[in-house]
């Protein structure tokens, strides 16, 4: 036998980018310990669709805690109390009958809200788009053992590219800085053998555009970690900050010219 | 938004965080060497007066280190106003609940014991050096006997407070800074990261508690 709860919550609605949103309550009733955050939402939601009411926008897509779109910030914590643990697989067992729960949206200049809980973090993309990649031509399969990968490298980018982009670190964060996300970013093409070619100008343009964004500065409150649901570590912001002054001060000029042989 | 052109370090958010830094380092070297000097008031007036005097025969050199300690303050200060300026502008509507995890309290105050630590110094310079304002009622600053200055310094016990709540700020920036420094440039490891905090942690106390006792030992009454 399963139990059920009834829990008051505080959820901020807004209509749109220029609304200027409030919070309001709802009561969350006979809610199964089973449920997960989003399926309680759901639940929430249904009763409002069935009263005439707007109900409460928030993402979710894959519900099983890797594809990043369900942030959002439970009673202070992005992705609520769980560590390690998404908002969808956040489980209502973790609450108690008759608690008060508020729910915002991420808080960032960078990451405006498009409606209730939903925040557009096209920002992470045009990061990702300034750098965040490897020019290669795909071609077929190369042969396994061709380009030998350390496994030390290999954990080390796999650590980092287990980064899901959801911004939790950037909601966590008192600067609203970005540094993990692109330090994860960065570092997962960086550990590897195919991302060196265009590692010192990868790194150059995504903490460039990390700035343009809007994103505050890191002043190493660790709070990012503490937020991310995939554990990266700040140790791939020593390496984006290492990586950064080496590209700027060490490696010479790459000159981007149109046409030419060679 | 448009796609950003690549640029150079100090254009950067990291590139000024790398400049604080680098001037912490400087200005952490500084605030050591001041407290060594100053804690041969404990060895005595001659000894204080002695190091004073030689300090002060170094003539040109001593106006070099000086020129360097207020060029990493300036650039340390240009450097935290250009952040704060821009990050201010990161998150425009707060969280109405907001639990911190993680973070300490010596890095949740970093900007406000710098102003704290900004103010100090005016103050601490305008005390000792320029002009030489002393609390104690009759008693004229004087070039050079150092020690008479700090004794009738230090006799005011609201003097004494407000030096003593400043170094309680100077050994929390301390602590988060050379905490911080260290993954700023990129040089921190997982491996040694606690062992950095604990280093911090231990040279910020021992810092703040060999200043506080200077004007505190004046005010008990032991170095008179």
């Amino acid at each position: 036998m399963s139990k059920t709860m009834n829990l008051t919550l505080h959820v901020w609605r807004q209509k749109g980018g220029t609304d200027v949103g409030g919070f309001e309550t709802y009561k969350a009733q006979d809610i199964s310990e089973h449920m997960s955050f989003l399926e309680m939402l759901d639940v929430v939601n249904e009763r409002l669709l069935a009263d005439g009411k707007e109900p409460i926008a928030f993402d979710s897509d894959c519900r099983e805690g890797i594809c990043g779109m369900c942030g959002m910030v439970i009673n202070g914590v992005p992705h609520g109390p769980n560590a390690a643990t998404t908002t969808c697989q956040l489980h209502m067992r973790h609450f108690n009958d008759g608690d008060e729960v508020t729910i915002e949206p991420w808080r960032a200049s960078a990451f405006p809200v498009l409606r209730d809980l939903v925040v557009d973090r096209g920002a992470f993309d045009r990061i990702i788009q300034a750098g965040g990649y490897i020019s290669a031509s795909s071609g077929s399969a190369p042969e396994a053992n061709g380009l030998p990968v350390p496994k030390a490298d290999a954990d080390r980018a796999m650590d980092a590219a287990a980064c899901i982009g959801c911004g939790a670190c950037v909601a966590a964060c008192p600067n609203a800085s970005a540094m993990l996300f692109v330090a994860a970013k960065a570092a997962h093409l960086g550990a590897l053998p195919q991302g060196q070619p265009e590692r010192w100008e990868r790194v150059k343009k995504m903490v460039a555009q990390m700035d343009a964004e809007g994103f505050g500065h890191c002043s190493n409150h660790y709070e990012c970690m503490a937020a991310c649901p995939k554990e990266i570590s700040v140790d791939f912001i020593a390496q984006l900050n290492r990586d950064l002054v080496r590209a700027t001060v060490v490696e010479r000029e790459h000159e981007e010219k149109s046409g030419g042989a060679g | 938004m448009p796609m950003a052109k690549a640029i150079t370090l100090h254009d950067t958010t990291i590139g000024k965080k790398v400049v604080m830094a680098v001037t912490g380092l400087v200005l952490y070297g500084f605030v050591i060497a001041h407290m060594l000097g100053n804690l041969q008031v404990f060895m005595g007036p001659e000894q204080l007066n002695g190091y004073a005097k030689k300090l002060h025969d170094l003539g040109p050199l001593l106006y070099a280190a000086r020129a360097v300690i207020l060029l990493a303050l300036v650039l340390h200060v240009a450097m935290v106003v250009q952040l704060v300026s821009r990050t201010a502008a990161a998150r425009p509507i707060g969280y109405r609940l907001k639990k911190n995890q993680v973070t300490t309290y010596a890095a949740l105050t970093m900007k406000l014991g710098g102003v704290v630590l900004m103010l100090f110094i005016v103050y601490h310079l305008a005390h000792f050096t320029f002009p030489g304002l002393s609390m104690t009622a009759g008693y004229k600053h004087s070039p050079t006997d150092v020690y008479a200055n700090v004794v009738s310094g230090f006799r005011v016990p609201w003097v004494t407070a407000i030096y003593v709540l400043a170094q309680l700020c100077l050994g929390l920036h301390l602590y988060h800074g050379a905490f911080s420094l260290f993954q700023t440039l990129g040089l921190s490891h997982p491996r040694y990261v606690e062992k950095a905090r604990f280093v911090a942690q231990t040279l910020g106390i021992a810092v703040a508690a060999a200043n506080i006792a200077m004007p505190v030992a004046v005010v008990a009454g032991i170095v008179k």
